[in-house]
């Protein structure tokens, strides 16, 4: 009876994560989807706390407060540029903590001494192998976004024949303890497997392919929750899983659309391993030229436009200039200018990294527009602005057959009346492409450190 | 046993759908409270720390229940309370403008 009960408050609980979910589906309503999954939950954590026979309080209370505390923090303290790396440590604890039930549950079965029924025990060694793998992996991951680790593809001799190689030996060790339940030296070598492909195949992607990255640790983190809800034979758990899988699949899907590669090319193709300099800040290739003008030409510009799109990158989250930005198109409107927000899938280091950059330097969302919906209003528009992006932004990407960027949808900023470019120097974006959009005769570049170039531009405004 | 299995393997591939109908139609614009939020929910996995911490038929399998349900729990905490800062951040246009 009880048992009954229990089950059909994890049902709850699993429903309200669904309603929570489909909440998200508009900014207006996703907030209140979010509380109704954390109602959720609060459900099952109390369901779980008073039905289930919990002896060991002590255990549970230490695990809890330590868990709210350190939660607590990194969710208050971590700036809004700073969100991928958070994601993808949430990303690691939620892999890791899947992987350590699956552990305590295995040593709870040697224990008992009846042998570990097969079904578990391939649960088991899943639950672990994924949950471990997401840990160390999202630990790599962290150290790459927040510059721990290099952001760049490490590579080195005979890289995919040595992860093959964990990887099948991982697998091995997993079919042999399965064999022989009893060994615990075999689940100790599949930990030792799995933190080791974790760590082996992450650090040959580069900081640009941290999108896809994350979005997979975060299917990862899902399925090993699943994994472990087939461990303890609980349905509320693999709802929620397979839940969480399915949202990270299709996000590392989109974001592997929006580059025009496939996940295999991603995970192995070591993009970005070598970046070349092409040329110094106001250096030309060849007899190629650039152009680059003053903020007070540029502000002029600005000012006397009809249309004017931000398109932001990276560059704009490491300058931190989201402020500005907003600043300045504040006065722009004020003029009377249509000021709208260029968004490209792989902007940025994670799945709408730029929306969320934007949104707390209060720009309404109503003025970010998709790749999709943007692309036709550029030739209507009278100055694109670029701010630290630039592989979404080269029309090599459309022309150019032997272009690594070949193929991939980029946004056609250079279809703007004129191209104003912020960057720092005319480093190659992560590709290692030198791009086309610089040396066009309507773009210009204005150099330096995005943030001082929109605090002098709204200078400039001001005076006109 | 095996019937168990299948029961489980049943719910696990439709729960997979459901979530494939309901997260294919969340805007990019709310990609990144998607991540944060789904990683809350992935801390679902609570529930087996709890009980393999609470009920400690073995004291490693309490001692990896503690850390577990602490790993579980930053998930939890954090991925709720930061997503809820993020969509507090998404305003639309003053009405004035329009």
């Amino acid at each position: 009876m009880t048992d009954a009960l229990i089950k059909l408050f994890y049902l709850l609980a699993a429903v309200l994560f669904i309603f929570g979910l489909k909440r998200l589906s508009s900014p207006a309503t996703a907030r209140s989807g979010n509380w109704l999954a954390s109602l959720g939950m609060l459900i099952a954590i109390v369901v779980t706390l008073v039905f289930q026979e919990i002896l060991g309080w002590r255990e549970i209370f230490i695990g809890m407060a330590v868990g709210s505390l350190v939660g607590g923090i990194f969710a208050r303290t971590v700036k809004m540029t700073g969100m991928p790396q958070m994601v993808a440590l949430l990303n690691g604890f939620g892999g890791g903590a899947s992987a350590l039930v699956a552990s305590a549950e295995y040593f709870n079965y040697l224990q008992a001494g009846e042998g570990i029924p097969l079904n578990f025990g391939v649960a088991i060694q899943l639950s672990v192998l994924i949950g471990t793998l997401t840990f160390t992996g999202s630990l790599i991951a962290f150290g790459k976004l927040q510059e721990l680790v290099t952001g760049k593809a490490v590579t080195y001799p005979l890289q995919k024949t040595l992860n093959g190689i964990i990887l099948i030996g991982t697998i091995g060790l997993a079919v042999w303890l399965m064999v022989e339940p009893n060994n615990p030296m075999a689940l100790y070598g599949v930990l030792v497997g799995a933190a080791l492909l974790g760590v082996t195949s992450v650090i040959p992607i580069g900081g640009a392919d941290m999108p896809v990255v994350i979005s997979l640790l975060n299917s990862y983190s899902g399925i090993a929750a699943a994994m472990t809800g087939f461990v303890i034979n609980n349905e509320g758990l693999i709802i929620s899983g397979a839940l969480v899988g399915a949202s990270g699949l299709i996000l590392t899907n989109i974001m592997c659309r929006a580059m025009n590669r496939s996940l295999a090319n991603v995970l192995f193709g070591a993009f970005g391993a070598t970046v070349a300099e092409i040329g110094g800040p106001d250096g030309a290739v060849g007899d190629l030229t650039v152009r680059s003008l003053t903020h007070e030409d540029a502000a002029t510009m600005l000012a006397y436009a009809r249309q004017v799109v931000f398109t932001p990158g990276y560059g704009l989250a490491v300058a931190q200039a989201q402020h500005e930005v907003r600043e300045l198109a504040d006065m722009l409107q004020e003029r009377g200018v249509q000021v709208k927000y260029a968004i490209h899938p792989v902007a940025g280091r994670m799945p709408g990294h730029m929306n969320v950059l934007l949104a707390e330097a209060d720009v309404p969302y109503d003025q970010l527009y998709d790749m999709d919906q943007i692309n036709p209003e550029f030739p209507q528009t009278d100055v694109s602005v670029v701010i630290g992006a630039n592989d979404v932004v080269n029309p090599v990407a459309r022309h150019d057959k032997s272009s690594p960027l070949y193929g991939m949808p980029i946004l056609d900023v250079d279809k703007a009346a004129h191209c104003i470019v912020l960057k720092r120097s005319m480093r190659p974006g992560f590709a290692g492409v030198d791009n086309e959009l610089f040396y066009q005769e309507k773009t210009s570049m204005l150099f330096g450190d995005a943030k001082d170039s929109f605090k002098k531009l709204i200078e400039e405004v001001q005076q006109l | 046993m095996i019937e168990e299995l299948v029961v489980l393997f049943v719910i696990f591939v439709l729960a997979i759908f459901v979530g494939f109908e309901v997260i294919t139609k969340v805007p990019p614009t709310l990609h990144t409270p998607l991540m944060s939020g789904s990683n809350a929910i992935s801390g679902i996995t609570i529930i087996g720390a709890l009980i393999v911490a609470g009920q400690g038929e073995t004291q490693v399998a309490k001692y990896l229940g503690m850390v577990a349900v602490a790993f579980a729990m930053i998930n939890v905490v954090g991925g709720f309370m930061v997503t809820d800062r993020m969509l507090r951040m998404f305003k639309r246009k003053p009405e004035e403008q329009k």
